[in-house]
């Protein structure tokens, strides 16, 4: 059995999910290929530096400065070998998959989170249930980033490059940078959201300057995206927003609705503030605070600078 | 003027109790409902037919329990409504649905498909590029708006440094996500409209599934956390934090 894994990059460099991605490849058995679509040939020394990976093939094509699903999925099916293909399951990772295993005839089984014995498990309905599948032949496979421990390092796997070119399907007309800085909830491995408990958009202030000295995203449950419009959609955990999987979630006033629980309940650790004690969220949370933000946060963050500063 | 399908799918109800026994879904007592992440692809499409003519065929794809989300696409304003289904289609796995919605859109003769970005019970999101890919379409997933143009539409998309405006030509799939759009909400006109509107019922070929569930099972249960009363605590939970979960 042959594992080819679609590695993502980031400026130019190897993304870190990839050594996850080898991890799973492993579990599932057979030979490792990375295969990296690149404008340029800046991330294969990362990648064949990874224990466990047989050869890599970095795919040069114009098409890569931007993500386009059409001519992404046509350059890299011109050059990946046959065999189970591994992505992570990023919005783009999981788009493109689909197209990719659409254009050979594969199954795609998306959002895995642990693999035994060649069967797989991912969480559906919001993640109130677990599903395991079984491959008989080979299958697109998306990894939730996070979940998977990351290969070490110490390879030295053989290092390829192709030229490759496609047709654009979609064109980009205008790219419109973010409003500020700041990480978007499902690049972050920390999260401080905010829900209508918040009291309005302006309190929001208080959740950026922790955000700040942990180096994590803001959140906002669909509550507050809904009722206030500073919080904007991009912020939005839950059902209709974002799933996020990071290490640390804080919910500062969210009561912990089953369609927020559906964007982050798979965190690894969750913080619960909210003054009412009977907010499902605490059965959620690791740890819980009873009491109200504007209590805890001055605290939480004077706490957390003479800790981390 | 424009041929538009829009996609549907019957999922249980975002609220509802997902029941597992015996390696099994007990979806009995469930609220059966539109995904809806579809709504929004169903809103596109009535206002792509607004601003240009045409008319929107809503399809889905299951057994005849589906008929009801198409005729609640119907009293929004839909005007046809086809399911999709044959016998033994129970167990479909993502390329026997992806390849029977293709043929079946081929067959409608659309030139711009419309779906939710993902699914509210399987939250794969395979289902728009992977039915374009088989189309040979262009494809965008993850929109929040889209604007419409003789030729194509244009959409907004996330990208890593923020948001893309982008263009795409006919014949294309374009998946939805929330974005600022509020989906209208049906009127008593279209409610009756909906009640004697007919279900056209297609079939098409699918290939035998290579992805077969084996079981359900609940989320793995966390170990009981600790709750704390009271502000003057926040230092516990930072040490906790530090010291416990080794996380900041």
């Amino acid at each position: 059995m042959s594992n080819v894994i679609i590695a993502e990059t980031k400026n130019g460099q190897l993304h870190p999910s990839t050594a996850e991605l080898v991890t799973a490849a492993n579990s599932l058995g057979g030979g490792i290929t990375i295969v990296i679509p690149a404008t340029s040939d800046s991330a294969s020394a990362t990648a064949s530096s990874i224990m466990g990976v047989d050869k890599v093939i970095t795919v040069i094509a114009d098409c890569f400065s931007s993500y386009d699903a059409s001519s992404w999925a046509a350059a890299i099916d011109a050059v990946a070998p046959a065999g189970n293909l591994i992505l992570t399951a990023s919005n783009d990772s999981k788009d493109l998959g689909a197209r990719i295993a659409a254009r050979r005839g594969m199954p795609i089984v998306q959002n895995v989170i642990s693999i035994n014995n060649g069967e797989l498990t991912s969480p559906v309905y919001s993640g109130k249930a677990l599903v395991t599948v079984s491959l008989n032949g080979n299958a697109v496979v998306t990894i939730r980033a996070n979940t998977f421990a990351a290969a070490d390092e110490g390879g030295s796997a053989v290092s390829s490059v192709v030229n490759q070119s496609a047709d654009v399907g979609c064109a980009v007309r205008e790219m419109i940078a973010k409003a500020n800085a700041r990480l978007d909830v499902s690049e972050a491995n920390i999260i401080i959201s905010g829900g209508r408990g918040m009291g309005g958009p302006e309190n929001f202030a208080q959740l950026e300057s922790i955000a700040d000295v942990l180096g994590a995203a803001v959140g906002a449950s669909r509550a507050a995206v809904d009722a206030w419009d500073g919080i904007g959609h991009g912020m939005q955990v839950g059902q209709t927003g974002k799933t996020v999987n990071p290490n640390l979630y804080i919910a500062v006033g969210i009561s912990g609705a089953i369609q927020h629980l559906a964007g982050m309940r798979s965190s690894k650790y969750i913080v619960a503030i909210n003054k009412d004690a009977e907010a499902p969220i605490f059965q959620h949370a690791d740890y819980g605070i009873v009491a109200t933000w504007e209590e805890v946060l001055p605290s939480l963050k004077a706490e957390l600078e003479s800790l981390l500063n | 003027m424009p041929n538009i399908v829009v996609l549907v799918k019957r999922v249980p109800d975002t609220n509802a109790k997902i029941t597992v026994s015996g390696g099994s879904l007990d979806l009995a007592a469930v609220k059966f409902v539109t995904s809806p992440f579809d709504e929004y692809a169903i809103e596109t499409a009535l206002r792509h037919k607004e601003a240009n003519g045409g008319t929107v065929t809503a399809l889905t794809l299951g057994n005849d329990a589906c008929d009801k989300v198409l005729k609640d696409a119907k009293a929004l304003g839909v005007d046809n409504l086809v399911r999709l289904w044959s016998e033994g289609w129970e167990n479909l796995d993502s390329n026997g649905v992806q390849s029977a919605l293709a043929s079946a859109i081929s067959d409608l003769g659309s030139e711009v498909v419309y779906c939710g970005k993902a699914a509210a019970d399987s939250n794969a999101g395979s289902t728009g590029p992977g039915v374009a890919e088989r189309l040979g379409w262009a494809s965008v997933s993850n929109a929040s708006t889209v604007s419409f143009e003789e030729a194509g539409v244009e959409a907004m998309i996330p990208s890593s440094s923020g948001q893309a405006r982008v263009g795409l030509n006919f014949p294309c799939v374009v998946s939805l996500d929330k974005g600022e759009m509020e989906p209208r909400r049906p009127n008593v006109r279209g409610i009756m409209m909906a009640k004697r509107a007919v279900v056209e019922v297609i079939s098409a070929d699918a290939p035998t599934p290579t992805v077969n569930v084996i079981r359900y099972s609940p989320p793995a249960e966390k170990p009981p956390g600790k709750t704390y009363e009271g502000a003057g605590n926040v230092s516990s939970v930072v040490q906790a934090l530090r010291n416990e979960a080794g996380v900041i």
